[in-house]
């Protein structure tokens, strides 16, 4: 039996649980999409373009890209814990980490939202 | 008494060159490698990706770009990490319902976590690549 002394909030759980989720979302929409690639063989921008300004898989895709930048910084986070020792530079990776990935979801919605 | 007992000998094998480490601990650091590489390479992958669907102009400089060679050589590499990555998530997914962590059948799981994620980088790589 373990027995946990409980104070405080926060024991990872809901990381743990956002990682596998957003997990299943990215692995769901990899295989939508190699098998609408598989199907249209895209070679032309047209072609290509459709692909993601179609209703669907805009909506899909701008999923993905927040899944994966959330999945991305619990990773990530958890190399800053493992690896990085002193308080102060790992507060700075994580910030650092968290501000790139706030940027590129902007970034992401800007290319989608131009389709 | 429990003083005792840890300042016992015990056997160590600190010797880290002849420690090798066995499949499932290098499909783990791979998960862990690949999804920094992807994380780092990031801003390249959304600029590309972005000038595949600005314009016709902007396609045809990612089409430039990706034609190079070397820049496919790398390509085919992350293509390799995404798929082990999502290969071994799945894995782990699957360890998490306490599907296959029995030893042999997580021995057995990681070879087949090789065997695809190699399998469906070849055949995406030679798809979009080639």
């Amino acid at each position: 039996m373990i027995n946990r002394i409980v104070v405080g909030a926060g024991y990872g759980l809901k990381d743990w649980i956002a990682q596998r989720a957003t997990a299943l979302v990215m692995a769901v929409y990899t295989l939508i999409l190699l098998v609408t690639l598989g199907a249209l063989s895209p070679s032309s921008f047209e072609a290509w373009r459709s692909i993601f300004s179609n209703g669907f898989m805009q909506f899909m895709t701008f999923l993905f890209f927040i899944s994966l930048f959330w999945h991305v910084w619990i990773g990530i986070r958890d190399i800053w814990m493992d690896y990085v020792k002193p308080d102060g530079l790992r507060l700075v990776l994580m910030i650092a980490t968290a501000a790139a990935l706030i940027g590129y979801a902007g970034w992401a919605a800007k290319i989608l939202w131009r389709l | 008494m429990a003083d005792i007992a840890i300042k016992k000998k015990r056997p160590k094998n600190l010797d880290l060159p002849t420690i090798r480490l066995p499949l499932p601990g290098i499909l783990s650091i791979l998960h862990r490698i690949s999804g920094a590489v992807l994380f780092l390479l990031l801003p390249v992958l959304l600029w590309l990706f972005q000038q595949s669907l600005a314009s016709p102009e902007t396609y045809a400089v990612a089409k430039a770009v990706t034609s190079n060679f070397l820049v496919k050589l790398i390509l085919l590499g992350l293509i390799w990490l995404y798929m082990h990555h999502f290969c071994a998530g799945i894995r782990y997914l699957l360890l998490d319902l306490h599907k296959g962590i029995e030893l042999e059948a997580a021995r057995f799981s990681s070879k087949v976590v090789f065997a695809v994620s190699i399998a469906l980088t070849v055949i995406i790589g030679a798809k979009v690549l080639l």
